[in-house]
């Protein structure tokens, strides 16, 4: 407390960054209109993202963070979502405010979006090479054949095999892990800035995840998008990422280089996450002892209606009075390590305790 | 869902595959009810070759005649032949047929997925096509016809108009699911725009569905035309069509049935023939349905 660490708006460290951010959301907040009242489901986020870099977002399910791509993507259904408040600025264009047809422009080509389902992402009644090439036909006015040959190259660089007879094939005709690199052939198809990857490897195979992943990543080397990686699954984090974002109930409680994350958690429900996590060499030392997980007790509150102080004070073994009382706000704990938490420097001596 | 709906995508290459003979056998209502169809398609289409004569040439001094090897079906009261009535009679019901079945579905599917897909547009364009539905076809039929002269075209309109509201609801309820599916919002996070989301994403979709709907719109305006022939309010006289060959036929019933019996025979069995090809192409285009039954 003595330190009194100023609470910053949350630029992590935009101000000593070599390159400046490609993407910038600030404030935003996406709520849902249901019948049980207003979810808000993203509320006030602040995130930046710099050129060529992978940002992670982590969060249990419900967090927001599928809700911040999409408003990033400008892809909330607009019959119950609504974006109320903030801003997304992309390359100096403020997303926000853009006409539809200019945000059509954008989308798939400087900012494009791989989803979680392979399964059901892809039109089964169109071939795979035309769904690729509708991309890259609609943002680069080539003509149709052109556009094919442009997917059929696509499908190379992805390392499908026989790409010119696959091109041929409807999706059902491949399996999960293909039909996943055939969303990351349409969403590289045409060299984006920021490339949004929504739970990639979720639905997959865990010996095809690996695999997914490296070839994200490849594309990614060769076209120098910056990535934003969103998972649940800490271990893609941590040979992924270069920072990490924790989100707990639409707000971002923790931002961190990934190194520190792991090493210094400094909220508790990420600590909570990377407690909760199996781990090899630890389960043979102790085996004998704890055999059980740790776990975050209770579960992601309802979004509805104002929350008295920290969403994340009802779970937290830590919390005092303040924490019931107000919302914390975000304070750079140390360089590019911003937490969210009332307790964030006296965590480790609790947690000892 | 799927699974099955890719499944009918390429429901059309087996049949290149596997020969005509294992298709016969693994579809045998579609065989069948095809057949028919291209045998009366072909007969009406090739009706001066046929041994027909002019339809309309009228000659008082053969009134009447029972079947003979001149006269096939015997000759009607004005002494023109019945056999080439019937067999020239076909063309209007199958024009009927196949321009209310084509039209209704071109406009059902249009209105359908512009008011699936645009929630503001459906609200008022549903309420429309339930005014719509209320009309009879054979009331709306004798309306226009009492307006201008009766021709094929008014009859045409008139089976048409009541037929819409059908394909339109029959569009958007497929296109209302299809919409939720992801590949529809990752079409649209590639920047596809709306008019083409509708025609590439969403209307190949839809066409297994609509195309056997569109089979038993046109069934159900052969008939419509024939019951108008047979009031007086469809095809004008002069025209020989099923329907107004057997309204003329109707005070000879008792003496002479084959007058009227041998054009519902082949009424009926144009009917029949397309709603096999209906109900086969159903089983064909849903994998699901077929091995249940």
């Amino acid at each position: 407390m003595s330190a009194a660490p100023t609470p910053s708006i949350s630029t992590p460290a935009g101000v000593e960054a070599p390159h400046p951010a490609v993407l910038e959301v600030s404030g935003l907040r996406t709520h849902f209109h249901t019948r049980d009242g207003v979810v808000k489901a993203v509320d006030g986020v602040s995130l930046s993202l710099e050129r060529g870099e992978t940002l992670g977002l982590v969060g249990e399910s419900g967090c927001g963070k599928s809700v911040t791509a999409l408003s990033i993507m400008r892809l909330i259904p607009p019959a119950t979502g609504r974006i109320v408040a903030g801003s997304i600025r992309f390359d100096d264009t403020e997303l926000l405010t853009l006409r539809p047809a200019a945000m059509r422009a954008i989308r798939g080509n400087r900012i494009s979006m791989i989803f979680q389902e392979p399964m059901s992402s892809l039109n089964p009644v169109m071939r795979v090479g035309r769904q690729i090439a509708e991309s890259i036909a609609l943002h680069q006015n080539l003509p149709r054949r052109a556009a094919l040959d442009r997917a059929v190259e696509m499908l190379t660089l992805v390392k499908i095999p026989e790409p010119r007879r696959r091109a041929d094939e409807y999706p059902h005709q491949l399996s999960g892990g293909m039909r996943q690199r055939v969303m990351i052939a349409i969403a590289m198809a045409c060299a984006p800035t920021i490339l949004i990857a929504d739970e990639p490897t979720t639905a997959l195979d865990v010996t095809i995840q690996a695999q997914i992943l490296d070839l994200m990543l490849e594309m990614k080397e060769r076209t120098g998008a910056a990535v934003m990686l969103i998972t649940h699954d800490l271990g893609v984090i941590a040979e992924t990422a270069q920072r990490v974002i924790v989100m707990y109930a639409g707000r971002k409680v923790e931002e961190a280089p990934v190194k520190a994350l792991f090493a210094h958690p400094r909220h508790p429900y990420t600590r909570g996450l990377l407690t909760s996590i199996p781990r090899l060499n630890r389960a043979a030392a102790d085996s004998a002892q704890s055999q059980r997980l740790t776990e975050i007790a209770g579960v992601v509150p309802s979004l509805i209606g104002a929350v008295e102080g920290c969403t994340f004070a009802p779970r937290c073994p830590y919390a005092s009075e303040q924490c019931r009382v107000a919302f914390p706000p975000e304070i750079e704990a140390a360089p590019g390590h911003i937490v969210a938490c009332w307790n964030a420097d006296k965590l480790p001596e609790m947690v000892r305790a | 869902m799927t699974a099955a709906t890719a499944t009918s995508a390429i429901a059309a290459t087996p049949i290149a595959r596997e020969g005509f003979v294992a298709f016969v056998r693994r579809h045998p209502t579609v065989a069948i009810g095809g057949l028919l169809l291209i045998l009366i398609v072909v007969a009406s289409i090739a009706a001066p070759w046929l041994g027909t004569v002019d339809p309309i040439s009228i000659n008082p001094a053969q009134r009447l005649r029972n079947p003979s090897a001149e006269n096939w079906f015997g000759t009607d009261r004005f002494g023109r032949d019945l056999y080439s009535r019937v067999i020239y009679g076909g063309r209007v019901s199958l024009i009927v047929g196949l321009s209310v079945a084509v039209l209704a579905t071109v406009i059902g599917l249009a209105i359908g997925l512009v008011s699936g897909y645009l929630r503001a547009v459906d609200a008022v364009v549903m309420r429309v096509m339930d005014g719509m539905m209320a009309i009879p076809a054979i009331m709306l039929a004798i309306a226009l016809i009492a307006l201008s002269k009766a021709s094929i075209f008014i009859v045409i309109v008139a089976v048409t108009l009541p037929e819409v509201p059908r394909v339109v609801r029959l569009v958007r309820s497929i296109v209302l699911t299809l919409r939720e599916q992801p590949y529809i919002e990752a079409a649209t996070a590639i920047g596809t725009s709306v008019p083409r989301i509708l025609l590439r994403h969403l209307l190949p979709n839809a066409l297994p569905p609509l195309i056997v709907q569109a089979t038993y719109i046109c069934a159900s305006a052969v008939l419509i035309e024939a019951a108008l022939s047979f009031l007086g309010a469809g095809t004008p006289p002069e025209i020989p069509s099923w329907g107004n060959i057997m309204a003329e036929a109707r005070p000879y019933f008792q003496l002479k049935p084959w007058m009227v019996l041998l054009p519902g025979v082949f009424l009926a069995v144009t009917v029949l023939a397309i709603n096999l090809v209906g109900d086969g192409l159903r089983d064909m285009l849903d994998p699901r349905l077929a091995r249940r039954m």
